[in-house]
């Protein structure tokens, strides 16, 4: 298993090095610079140069990706080109707010998914299972910056009941009023998150109840809802970690959309005004760090999955010869 | 009342788009306490659906028909609500299957597994007993080191033993009566007699009644007390193991014989196969189903059913051979005899 875990971080760190590689490379060969920033057409070419100079922009791709990386591998991300602060620290700030409105979105989905879905696949056809799946369905096909915007037409404009973006109102500091702000973006961020989740669990219950197992465990006497509860959750929840896995990225690395929509100050609404500014320094972190999470999380789901699954588990220790 | 099961007229159809296939059409027979009956017959005929009636596990689009009749100890159980079912199977009657690997669940381990049984029916037992009688009936089934097997998932053990354990989780809470559909298919020879054996040794220690349903003669001779042969939804004949190896009176019953390979048969006899399969039953046939692959079928069996004949007590064939207007001639001498003596 430790061999398994140490093979898999290298492949990671070999990841890694691609995905800085040519994330680097493709901004590099876009058109344009931070340098337009700061030059001006009345400059003379001189000016010109000595911007560049300053700026590193002069400097050929293998040049500026070595001086980089090089840094990087240090965790000094730079200086962000446009507010000149220390990028590393900038990211490290935003990332509790985002990670706290993710996370509540995760959560909020997994927990209804979880008996919605089993629910649905144990009354497969039946009415409960149609009212789910259309709900599902619905979920699926809004898109979440039209839903949230609806919400805030609803809840604080007509309703007056919930602010309409931000983290905290100003001069109060309170946990109530974190959660009145967290209510509506958590919100219309699970409901995507919520439909796949459930059209996954309930497939795989359907799948799991055909087991022979299932027949086994009502053979005992087994209550059909121990039987959901003890013998089928865990078996359907097993495809459910990869899927958590990949969705780890989005936790940690925010939602453009929809915290731009609700000015939720996290990474995903810092990162888009970076990319408007061209700052290299802020884009590469950010892309390193989804990078990251994103392997990380599938790393992660293969190492749970052998815990869930005693069966992968020994085949992982075969493998490598154990 | 030496019979602890009495099943009447049992019909079972499952209503699917295709129309109603009727899977058992109306079988009578009765289970000995303590005594071990074989249900035989090829796929399909319905052996695995009467089983399955006796637990409650006939599910949607399924369905007992109006009349089937099942006395289990006395007690009508063709009605019995969820609840009812919930506490019958399992303590009452308990049931193995064929893959124990596919019916052993994956991701749980063995002991819990067997524990399961015992908490669905008595939920204030504590660890230490339900520790205690998993490992009592794991020694029972000769699985060695019964403690660390507890620990084990159902992969992490061979064939044989995954079926020793099916076995121990079905008896922990001791049933009066143990169906086993088709429980040495997936093993292979030698681990199968080992089964049978264990099955019929337990059956001594503990006395229940087992219902073993196979496709193959030559598994339930060592063990059943009586057999059943079922074809196409109904029973063609019963009676004691004695007269089903050595008297067969019905056709299909002696095509199933002669189709079991043996070790005294001399130089290159040929195995006997029956041609044809079973008819459709969405639609099944007027007279005796048997009829089409019957070598000896005369134009009656083609038009009405042929009615029981009891032979002895026990021995009962439905059969027109054995209408004393029967043409015989072309009937192999072991049929005949039967009808003689």
């Amino acid at each position: 298993m430790w061999k398994y875990c140490g093979k898999k971080i290298i492949e990671t760190l070999i990841v890694m090095l691609l995905i800085s590689f040519f994330s680097f490379a493709i901004i590099y060969i876009a058109p344009g610079d931070i340098s337009s920033m700061y030059i001006t057409a009345d400059m003379s070419e001189a000016e010109r140069e000595a911007v560049l100079e300053k700026l590193g922009a002069n400097k050929s791709l293998p040049e500026q990706y070595l001086g980089w990386l090089e840094k990087a591998v240090h965790g000094d991300f730079g200086v962000s080109l446009s507010n000149k602060a220390s990028v590393a620290p900038q990211l490290m700030r935003r990332l509790p707010t985002t990670i706290l409105l993710m996370g509540c979105a995760l959560l909020l989905s997994l927990l209804l998914a979880i008996p919605l879905g089993l629910w649905a696949g144990y009354k497969k056809n039946g009415i409960v299972d149609n009212v789910i799946s259309f709900i599902s369905y619905i979920g699926m096909s809004i898109p979440s910056f039209w839903l949230g915007m609806l919400l805030i037409i609803l809840f604080t404009a007509k309703l007056r009941i919930l602010p309409s973006g931000g983290m905290h109102t100003v001069g109060k500091e309170s946990l109530l009023d974190t959660i009145q702000h967290l209510i509506m973006p958590s919100l219309t961020l699970s409901l995507g998150t919520l439909a796949t989740f459930i059209r996954y669990i309930r497939t795989n219950t359907i799948g799991q109840l055909a087991e022979e197992y299932v027949l086994t465990a009502e053979a005992k006497g087994t209550t059909a809802p121990n039987i959901l509860r003890k013998h089928v959750l865990k078996n359907t929840l097993l495809p459910i970690i990869t899927l958590l896995g990949m969705n780890l990225a989005s936790l940690v690395c925010g939602s453009f959309i929809i915290e731009s929509v609700f000015g939720w100050p996290g990474i995903g609404m810092f990162a888009m005004s970076a990319i408007g500014q061209r700052d290299y320094p802020i884009i590469m972190a950010y892309i390193m760090l989804s990078g990251f999470i994103l392997v990380m999380g599938n790393l992660l789901a293969d190492i749970l999955y052998a815990f869930a699954d005693p069966r992968i588990k020994r085949g992982i220790d075969r493998a490598n010869g154990k | 009342m030496d019979n602890l099961v009495e099943v009447k007229n049992l019909a079972v159809s499952y209503f699917t788009y295709a129309g109603e296939v009727q899977s058992v059409r109306g079988v009578t027979f009765d289970i000995k306490r303590g005594k071990t009956t074989a249900i035989v017959g090829e796929s399909g005929c319905g052996k695995t659906v009467t089983a399955k009636s006796l637990m409650g596990l006939i599910h949607k689009p399924g369905k007992i028909l109006e009349g089937s009749q099942i006395c289990f100890d006395g007690k009508d159980i063709t009605n019995l609500s969820r609840k009812e079912w919930n506490s019958f199977r399992g303590k009452e009657c308990s049931m193995i299957f064929q893959d124990a690997l596919v019916s052993l669940n994956p991701t749980m381990k063995v002991g819990k597994q067997i524990a399961e049984n015992l908490t669905n029916h008595n939920k204030s037992i504590s660890k230490a007993e339900l520790k205690k009688k998993a490992i009592e009936i794991l020694e029972l089934v000769e699985i060695p080191d019964a403690e660390r097997c507890l620990e084990k998932y159902p992969h992490e053990l061979s064939g044989g033993m995954r079926q020793r354990v099916m076995i121990a989780m079905a008896l922990v809470t001791h049933p009066n009566l143990l169906i086993a559909d088709e429980p040495t298919t997936a093993l292979d020879v030698t681990i199968q007699a080992q089964i049978i054996s264990l099955m019929k040794d337990l059956q001594k220690k503990m006395g229940m009644s087992i219902i073993l349903i196979t496709h193959d003669l030559g598994v339930v001779a060592d063990i059943a007390n009586e057999i059943i042969v079922m074809y196409a939804g109904k029973i063609v004949e019963k009676g004691s193991c004695r007269d089903i190896f050595y008297h067969p009176k019905h056709p299909y019953t002696w095509a199933l014989l002669k189709s079991v390979p043996r070790v005294d048969y001399e130089g290159k006899q040929a195995l006997m196969t029956i041609e044809g399969s079973i008819p459709d039953m969405t639609n099944p046939p007027k007279g005796c189903a048997f009829c089409s692959r019957c070598p000896y079928a005369m134009n009656i069996c083609n038009e009405y059913e042929p009615p029981k004949t009891m032979l002895s007590n026990e021995h009962e064939v439905s059969c027109w051979l054995l209408d004393e207007r029967a043409d015989l001639s072309g009937v192999p001498d072991e049929i005949r005899r039967l009808k003689d003596e």
